[in-house]
C-alpha cells in the first residue's frame, strides 16, 4: 500500500517539476530552486518508501548513516564554495 | 616512452650515494639470510598470506617501527643542519625534500601504521570476535599501505624525493614550478596508501558493529575499542577527499589538467581547502585512538574504572563532529574574510571542550586510585602535562587575527609537534608496554623502559619547548639556513641536542625490544597486569582462534567482574566445539605487488605501462570473485590441545606473577 501512495506521490512531485519548467515563466533562479527542493523531496520520499528506511533491526543505524552522510555532503561542497568564495 | 635513465638514479650526493649502497647491502643481507634459513616457505605460509588480524597488527607495527626510524633520521638531519647559524651540512634542495619526506612518514606511514596496528590486534579480542569483519581485506589494507609506503621511501635513491611540503601546496607542486618526477612519488604513493586506509575504516566500522560479544551493548565497549570505531567512522568521511585531491593532482602532475595551476582557470588554494577538509580530520584520526590507550591504561593502573565513561563516550562524538568543521584555520592567511574566519576560529575553539573534558576524566581517573608505576602509566602521566601545553598553544594560533602572526613560524611547529607526539607516540608507547605480553607472550623489560622514557620525554621538551620562544622571535619554518645576527642560534643549538636525546631514548626502545625478545621471562601469567577488558580472557599471545569459549559480557571493564565474580572463566571440556576460521590467501600480497608496479610505472609517467599494469588490479579483483574458500574448521582436538598448554591443571586463566 505504501508503495502505490509512493508512487503516485513521486509521479506528483515529477511532474511538478516538470510544470514548473516547462509551461511557467518564472526566473531561471526561482525555477530551479523549485525543481530543486521538489527533488529533495522526492529523493527523502523514495528513502522511507522504496527503500526500507525504517524497516529491519538496523533501521536507527541507517538513518544515523544517511544524516551523517548529508551532513559530510553538505559540508564538504558547501563549505568548500563558501571558503573559496571567501565568504561572499 | 621517453624514459630519462639518466634521471632514474639520483647521483652526485655522497649522503644519498652511501644510502643507496647501505640500502642495497642490506636487501642482499636480507634475502640472503632468509635463504640461508630456508624461511622463505614459512614467511609465505605464516606471514605473507596470513589474515590472522594479530599477525597482520604485528606487521603494521614492525612497518610503524621501521618508518619511525626513517623520519627520525629526516628530522635528526633538519636539526643538524639548523643547530648552527649558516649550516653546510645540507643544502636547500635537500633540506625541502627531508622536511617534506619527515612530514608524510611521520603521519602516513609512522603514526597511522602504528595505530591501526595496535587497534587490529586489540580490538577483535576487546569485542571478543574471532576476527575483523573481512579478514582478507584487512591483508589487502596492511599490504597496500606498506606498498604505498615503499613506493614512497625508494623516492630519495630512484627519480628524487618530493620536496613540496608535506602539505604540497600548489601552486609550487604543479608541474610548472616543480618539474621533476618527486612530487608524482608522492601523489601516488599515498594514493594507494590511503586506499589501504579507507578499507580498514570500513572494516572496523563493520567489525564492532556487527561482531560483538553477547552481551556488549555499546555502552559497555571498553574505550578504546570506542575511540578506533570513531575513528574508523572519521576515516570512512574524509579518506574519501584525499582520494579525490590526490587524484586530480596527479591528472595536473602526469595528464596535463588545470585544477589547480595558476593558468588555465586553476584554482591552487582548491588544493588547500581539500587538503585540509582531509588533513584535520586525519589529526584526529590518529589522536583518538591514542585517547583511547590512555583511557586503558590509566584506567588499568589506576586500579580504578574510568571516571564518567559517558561524559566520554559523548566527547569523542562531539571530536568527531567538530573535526570536520575546523579545517580553515590551517590557512587563515588566506585571508577569506572577516565572515569565514570567525566561524572558523569558534569552531576551533570549541574542539577544545570536549578536549578538555577528556583530560578532567582522565584526572579524575586517578584521583584516590592506587596508581602503579610501570612504564606504559608513566607515558600516560607525561601526556596529560605535554599535550595541555600543545592544547593551550592551539587555542592561541586558533584565533584567525593572531595566526596571521604564528602562521608558519616554529611557534606553529613546536605546537604541533607537542600535540602530536604526546598525543600519538606517547600513547603508542604506552599502548606498546601495555600489550607487549598479548601480543608476544613476554614483556617488555621495565628498567629499559624507564630509560626510554626518561630520555625520550626529556629529550622531547628539550627539541621543542626552545622552538615556541624562536617562533615568537619570528624564526620561520621550512628555512634552511638562518643568520647569525637573527640570534637563534643558542636556542636552536638546545633544540638540536634535545632531539638527540629523544634519538637516544628511541634507541633504548629499540634495544628493549631486542633484549626482551631474547632474555624476558616467559613463564608470566596471561594477565600479567592484573586488566580489566576482555583481551585478557584468553592466552598471551592469544592462539589464533582467539576464545575458545566466546565469554559473555555483562557489565563495563567484562573481565575485571569476571575475575571478581569468579564467573565464567573456566572451560568445561564440553563446551569446546568447533571453530570456523578463514583461509590464508595470497592475493592480498600479490594485488599489493601488482598496485606498487603500476604506481611506479604511472610516477615515471611511462602511461601505456601503467595501465597495462592496472589491468593487473583488475584481474585481482575477478580472481577474488570467484573466490569460493569460506575458510576451515579448527577441530576440537586441537582446540583441547592448545588450551591445555596455558590452562595449565585448575583449568582458570593464569593468575600468577612472575
Amino acid at each position: 500500500m505504501t508503495q502505490v501512495f509512493g508512487f503516485v506521490l513521486s509521479l506528483v512531485l515529477t511532474f511538478a517539476a516538470l510544470f514548473v519548467a516547462l509551461k511557467t515563466s518564472l526566473s531561471f533562479n526561482a525555477i530551479i530552486w523549485i525543481i530543486g527542493t521538489l527533488a529533495v523531496i522526492q529523493a527523502a520520499l523514495q528513502l522511507f518508501m522504496f527503500m526500507h528506511l525504517k524497516d529491519g533491526e538496523d533501521s536507527k543505524a541507517q538513518t544515523i548513516n544517511i544524516l551523517y552522510g548529508i551532513f559530510i555532503a553538505v559540508v564538504t561542497v558547501a563549505g568548500s564554495i563558501w571558503v573559496m568564495s571567501f565568504g561572499m | 616512452m621517453g624514459i630519462k635513465w639518466d634521471k632514474f638514479f639520483i647521483t652526485g650526493d655522497p649522503l644519498i650515494l652511501g644510502s643507496q649502497i647501505a640500502i642495497l647491502l642490506t636487501m642482499i643481507g636480507i634475502v640472503a639470510l632468509v635463504t640461508y634459513l630456508k624461511k622463505w616457505k614459512w614467511l609465505w605460509r605464516e606471514w605473507f598470506t596470513t589474515v590472522d588480524h594479530k599477525r597482520i597488527g604485528i606487521m603494521y607495527i614492525l612497518m610503524g617501527v621501521l618508518m619511525f626510524f626513517r623520519g627520525g633520521v629526516d628530522g635528526l638531519l633538519m636539526k643538524a643542519q639548523t643547530a648552527t647559524a649558516d649550516g653546510k651540512l645540507l643544502d636547500a634542495q635537500h633540506y625541502n625534500e627531508v622536511f617534506t619526506t619527515h612530514g608524510v612518514i611521520m603521519i602516513l606511514f609512522m603514526a597511522m601504521p602504528l595505530l591501526i596496528g595496535i587497534m587490529n590486534v586489540i580490538i577483535p579480542l576487546q569485542i571478543g570476535a574471532r576476527d575483523v569483519a573481512f579478514p582478507q581485506l584487512n591483508a589487502l589494507s596492511f599490504w597496500l599501505t606498506f606498498s604505498g609506503a615503499m613506493l614512497f621511501n625508494i623516492s630519495f635513491v630512484i627519480g628524487g624525493s618530493p620536496d613540496a611540503g608535506w602539505t604540497a601546496y600548489f601552486p609550487l607542486a604543479g608541474k610548472e614550478f616543480t618539474p621533476g618526477i618527486g612530487n608524482n612519488f608522492y601523489a601516488v604513493a599515498i594514493q594507494i596508501a590511503g586506499i589501504g586506509t579507507l578499507m580498514t575504516g570500513i572494516n572496523f566500522i563493520v567489525t564492532v558493529l556487527k561482531m560483538r560479544v553477547k552481551g556488549m551493548t555499546l555502552m559497555k565497549m571498553p574505550m578504546f575499542t570506542w575511540t578506533s570505531f570513531i575513528t574508523s567512522i572519521i576515516i570512512v568521511a574524509s579518506f574519501p577527499i584525499l582520494t579525490v585531491a590526490l587524484a586530480l593532482m596527479t591528472f595536473d602532475r602526469i595528464f596535463g589538467t588545470h585544477f589547480f595551476t595558476l593558468g588555465g582557470g586553476g584554482l591552487d588554494m582548491m588544493w588547500v581547502n581539500l587538503f585540509w577538509l582531509w588533513g584535520h580530520p586525519e589529526v584526529y584520526i590518529v589522536v583518538l585512538p591514542a585517547f583511547g590507550m590512555f583511557s586503558e591504561v590509566i584506567s588499568t593502573f589506576s586500579r580504578k574504572m574510568l571516571f564518567g565513561y559517558k561524559s566520554m563516550v559523548f566527547s569523542i562524538v562531539g571530536i568527531a563532529f567538530l573535526s570536520m568543521l575546523v579545517w580553515v584555520h590551517h590557512f587563515f592567511t588566506m585571508g577569506a574574510g572577516p565572515a569565514v574566519n570567525s566561524i572558523f576560529s569558534i569552531t576551533t575553539m570549541m574542539i577544545a571542550i570536549p578536549t578538555g573534558v577528556k583530560i578532567f576524566n582522565w584526572l579524575f581517573t586517578m584521583r584516590k586510585g592506587r596508581i602503579q608505576f610501570t612504564t606504559a602509566m608513566l607515558w600516560a602521566l607525561a601526556f596529560v602535562p605535554c599535550f595541555i601545553i600543545g592544547g593551550t598553544t592551539g587555542v592561541m594560533l586558533a584565533m584567525g587575527a593572531a595566526d596571521y602572526q604564528y602562521h608558519n613560524s616554529l611557534f606553529l611547529v613546536a605546537h604541533f609537534h607537542y600535540v602530536l607526539i604526546p598525543g600519538v607516540v606517547f600513547a603508542v608507547f604506552a599502548g606498546l608496554y601495555y600489550w607487549w605480553p598479548k601480543m608476544f607472550g613476554h614483556m617488555l623489560n621495565e628498567k629499559l623502559g624507564k630509560l626510554h622514557f626518561w630520555f625520550f620525554v626529556i629529550g622531547f621538551n628539550m627539541t621543542f619547548l626552545p622552538m615556541f620562544f624562536l617562533g615568537l622571535d619570528g624564526a620561520v619554518r621550512r628555512s634552511y639556513t638562518y643568520s647569525a645576527e637573527t640570534g637563534f642560534g643558542p636556542l636552536m643549538l638546545v633544540s638540536a641536542i634535545g632531539a638527540g636525546i629523544l634519538a637516544i631514548g628511541f634507541g633504548f626502545l629499540c634495544y628493549n625490544i631486542y633484549w626482551s625478545a631474547r632474555y624476558a621471562d616467559r613463564n608470566i601469567s596471561s594477565d600479567p597486569w592484573d586488566a580489566r577488558t576482555l583481551e585478557w580472557a584468553t592466552a598471551s599471545p592469544a592462539p589464533f582462534y582467539n576464545f575458545a569459549k566466546l565469554p559473555e559480557v555483562k557489565s563495563l571493564d567484562a573481565f575485571w567482574y569476571m575475575k571478581k565474580n569468579n564467573d565464567g572463566l573456566e572451560l568445561r571440556e564440553n563446551e569446546i566445539k568447533e571453530i570456523h576460521m578463514p583461509s590464508n590467501s595470497g592475493l592480498p600480497i600479490i594485488m599489493a605487488i601488482v598496485f606498487g608496479i603500476a604506481g611506479f610505472f604511472l610516477i615515471f609517467e611511462w602511461k601505456i605501462a601503467a595501465l597495462v599494469a592496472a589491468l593487473g588490479i583488475i584481474a585481482g579483483l575477478i580472481v577474488r570473485s570467484f573466490d569460493y574458500n569460506d575458510g576451515f574448521h579448527v577441530p576440537v582436538d586441537e582446540i583441547k590441545a592448545t588450551e591445555k598448554a596455558w590452562r595449565k591443571v585448575d583449568k582458570e586463566v593464569k593468575d600468577h606473577v612472575s
